[in-house]
C-alpha cells in the first residue's frame, strides 16, 4: 500500500502544473544564491558544497510544502475526508503523499546539480560518490518520515499554510544546509542537534566533500526520522480523532 | 448479524468556531439536535431536508467522519465512535459534486489507490476494478484523467469508488446534484440495482421525484430533527385534506406573497423561480376554494397558466417544512 500510494500521489503532484513550473524555476534562483553567497564569502572553491546545500534547501521545501500543502490540497480537493475514512492507521494513509513528496523533492537536488553545473561552471566532483548516491536517498526518506510528525499537524489545522511559510527558512538555517551552524548563535545548536535535518545535510556534505565519515551522520538522521515517524503516527491518531471532533477534515 | 443496519439515538452535534484574537467572539450552532432512526439491512432510506437542515452532518457522523457531541450511532451493530475501524470496513461514503477525486490520475489509478487503501487484496483488484468501471459504464475511457470528466462521469466514479470493497451500507449525499436528466436516470437505476441486491443504502437529496421513486421510508429533517418519518405515501398524507393552487406569474412582490399566505383557507404559499417566470404555489384547504383571492391578491402582476392539482410527496414535504420554519437553529455568541 505504501508503494502503490507513494507512486500515485508523486504522479498527481508531478502533473500540476504548478508544481512543474515550481520545479523548474526554484533549483535555478537557489543554485543561484548559493553561488554568489559562497563567492562574496570568498570562498569559491566551496561551489559545490553550495550547489549540494542549495539541493537540499530544495529537498526541504518540497517535504514541508509537500507534507503541509498535500493535506491542504487533499482537503481542497475533498479527498482528505475519503483517505481518512478508510478502515487503516491514519499515519499509513498520510505516510505515502509525504514520501512522495520527497520522492518529488529528489528532483531538487538533481536540478540544483545540474543548474550549477550548467550556468556556472560548478565542477561536480563528488569525494565519494557511491556514498553520495546513499546518502540523498537516505537522507530524503529521513525528511520524509519528518514530515508526517508535520503532515499531523496539518491535518488538524485548516491554514496549515501559514504554518509551512514560517518553517521554511529557519529550519534549513539552522540545520546548517547552506551557512555552517558554527557560524550561528551557540543557542541554535540544541535545536539543531534534534532536527534530522541537520544530519541528513551533514551526510551528504560528507559524502560530497570528503569532509568526514558519512555514516554516522546518516546513521543518526535517520533514527531521529524513525522517531518521528513513530512520534507522528502516535500524533496522526490522535490528531485524527481531533480532526473528527473539530470538524476540519473538511474546507468547510 | 445486527438487525438494523444503521441506529442512531439521540445523535446530536453542535459545531463551534472562534474568530478575532484580541476580543474573540465564539459561535456555537447547534446543527443536528437528536436524531433518532432505524435503518435495517437491505432497506433504502431516504433523508430528504432544505439546506442546512443537518443531513449531512448526521450522514457525517455516521460514517464516522464527525464526532458526535451527544446520542450514538451504531452501523452493522458497531458503535461509530469506538469501533471506528470495524465501521470503516463496511461503508461507502458518496457524495456530490466535483470534488473528492485524483483529477490529474485516471479512473484506473484512482480505483486502484483507494482499493488499496480498503484493503482489497491485490490478486482481486484489477477484476474488481474492472466490474465496477463496467458497472457504472466508465470501461473505455478509464485511462482518460479524471480532470477531462463530465460531472456525470465523476459522479459515476465516485460511486464506483464507494464500492470498491462490497460495503453493507452505502452513504449517499445528493449524488445527483448538478448531473443532468439523462445521468440522473442512469444513477437512480443503480442504486435501485444495488439496494436489490442487499446492500444498504442512505440516500440525501433535494429530489422528491428520486426519493419517491427508489426509497421504500423517507425521514424528513428541518431543524436538525427528523420532522416526519414514513414511507412515502404516509408522508404524502401531510397533505392529506389540502389542494395545491400553482400560478405562473411575473414580477410578484414579497409583500404580495405574504398577503397570500394571511387569505383564509391558506396553509402554504411559497415562490419558485423557474426561468424569467416566478411560480406561485398556494396550499389551501381542500374546502376553501382560493383561486379567486389568491387572484385577486396579484392585482396587477402579468400572470401565465394557472393550475389546480391533488398533493404531490413534494407538496407534503414543503408544508413539513414549512410547519417547522420559524424555528432556527440555536445560535450561542458568546465573548
Amino acid at each position: 500500500m505504501l508503494a502503490v500510494g507513494a507512486l500515485l500521489h508523486a504522479k498527481q503532484l508531478s502533473r500540476s502544473p504548478f508544481e512543474i513550473t515550481t520545479a523548474l524555476i526554484v533549483p535555478v534562483v537557489q543554485a543561484t544564491l548559493a553561488v554568489y553567497l559562497f563567492r562574496a564569502g570568498g570562498e569559491p572553491g566551496r561551489l559545490l558544497e553550495a550547489a549540494v546545500g542549495a539541493g537540499l534547501m530544495g529537498v526541504w521545501s518540497s517535504v514541508l510544502f509537500g507534507s503541509g500543502g498535500a493535506i491542504q490540497n487533499q482537503r481542497w480537493l475533498g479527498t482528505l475526508e475519503m483517505i481518512m475514512l478508510a478502515p487503516r492507521p491514519p499515519a499509513l494513509v498520510v505516510l505515502p503523499i509525504t514520501l512522495a513528496t520527497a520522492l518529488t523533492g529528489t528532483y531538487a537536488m538533481v536540478a540544483t546539480l545540474v543548474w550549477g553545473r550548467l550556468l556556472y561552471g560548478i565542477p561536480l566532483d563528488f569525494a565519494r560518490p557511491l556514498l553520495f548516491a546513499v546518502a540523498v536517498p537516505g537522507c530524503i526518506l529521513g525528511l520524509g518520515m519528518f514530515g508526517l510528525l508535520l503532515a499531523s499537524t496539518f491535518v488538524l489545522l485548516r491554514n496549515a499554510n501559514a504554518l509551512t511559510n514560517t518553517l521554511e527558512y529557519p529550519i534549513w538555517l539552522v540545520s546548517g544546509m547552506l551557512v555552517p551552524i558554527t557560524a550561528l548563535p551557540a543557542w541554535t545548536g540544541p535545536v539543531a542537534a534534534v532536527l534530522p535535518t541537520t544530519w541528513g545535510a551533514r551526510a551528504v556534505r560528507e559524502a560530497a566533500t570528503g569532509s568526514g565519515p558519512v555514516w554516522p551522520s546518516l546513521g543518526i538522521c535517520l533514527a531521529i526520522s524513525l522517531a518521528c515517524l513513530a512520534l507522528g503516527a502516535l500524533m496522526m491518531t490522535h490528531v485524527e480523532r481531533r480532526a473528527r471532533a473539530a470538524a476540519t477534515l473538511a474546507l468547510a | 448479524m445486527s438487525e438494523h443496519a444503521i441506529e442512531a439515538v439521540g445523535l446530536r452535534r453542535t459545531y463551534r468556531s472562534r474568530t478575532g484574537w484580541l476580543r474573540p467572539q465564539r459561535r456555537e450552532v447547534e446543527a443536528v439536535r437528536g436524531v433518532d432512526l432505524t435503518v435495517g439491512n437491505g432497506e433504502l432510506f431516504g433523508l430528504l431536508g432544505p439546506n442546512g437542515a443537518g443531513k449531512t452532518t448526521t450522514i457525517k457522523m455516521l460514517n464516522t467522519l464527525l464526532v458526535p457531541s451527544g446520542g450514538s450511532a451504531r452501523i452493522c451493530g458497531y458503535d461509530v465512535v469506538t469501533r471506528t475501524r470495524e465501521v470503516r470496513r463496511r461503508i461507502g461514503y458518496v457524495f456530490g459534486g466535483d470534488r473528492g477525486l485524483y483529477d490529474r490520475l485516471s479512473a484506473r489509478d484512482n480505483l486502484r489507490y483507494f482499493a488499496e487503501l480498503y484493503g482489497v487484496p491485490g490478486r482481486e483488484q484489477r477484476r474488481r476494478i474492472g466490474e465496477l468501471l463496467e458497472l457504472v459504464r466508465l470501461d473505455g475511457r478509464d485511462d482518460d484523467r479524471v480532470e477531462g470528466y463530465s460531472r456525470g462521469m465523476r459522479q459515476r466514479l465516485h460511486i464506483a469508488r464507494g464500492l470498491l470493497h462490497r460495503p453493507r451500507v452505502l452513504f449517499l449525499d445528493e449524488p445527483s446534484i448538478g448531473v443532468d436528466p439523462v445521468a440522473a436516470r442512469e444513477l437512480r437505476q443503480t442504486v435501485a440495482d444495488l439496494a436489490a441486491t442487499g446492500t444498504t443504502v442512505l440516500l440525501t437529496t433535494h429530489y422528491m421525484a428520486e426519493a419517491d421513486e427508489l426509497c421504500g421510508r423517507i425521514a424528513v429533517i428541518a431543524n436538525g430533527r427528523i420532522q416526519a418519518l414514513g414511507t412515502p405515501a404516509e408522508l404524502r398524507r401531510h397533505a392529506d385534506g389540502r389542494r395545491v393552487l400553482e400560478v405562473e406569474a411575473y414580477g410578484v412582490t414579497d409583500r404580495q406573497l405574504a398577503a397570500i399566505r394571511t387569505l383564509p383557507g391558506v396553509r402554504e404559499a411559497s415562490m419558485d423561480v423557474v426561468g424569467a417566470a416566478q411560480v406561485l404555489g398556494v396550499q389551501s384547504d381542500a374546502g376553501y376554494d382560493v383561486q379567486a383571492d389568491v387572484l385577486r391578491a396579484l392585482d396587477g402582476v402579468r400572470l401565465g397558466r394557472v393550475t389546480a392539482r391533488q398533493p404531490t410527496l413534494e407538496d407534503a414535504y414543503v408544508a413539513i417544512v414549512n410547519r417547522v420554519a420559524e424555528e432556527r437553529p440555536i445560535e450561542a455568541v458568546a465573548a
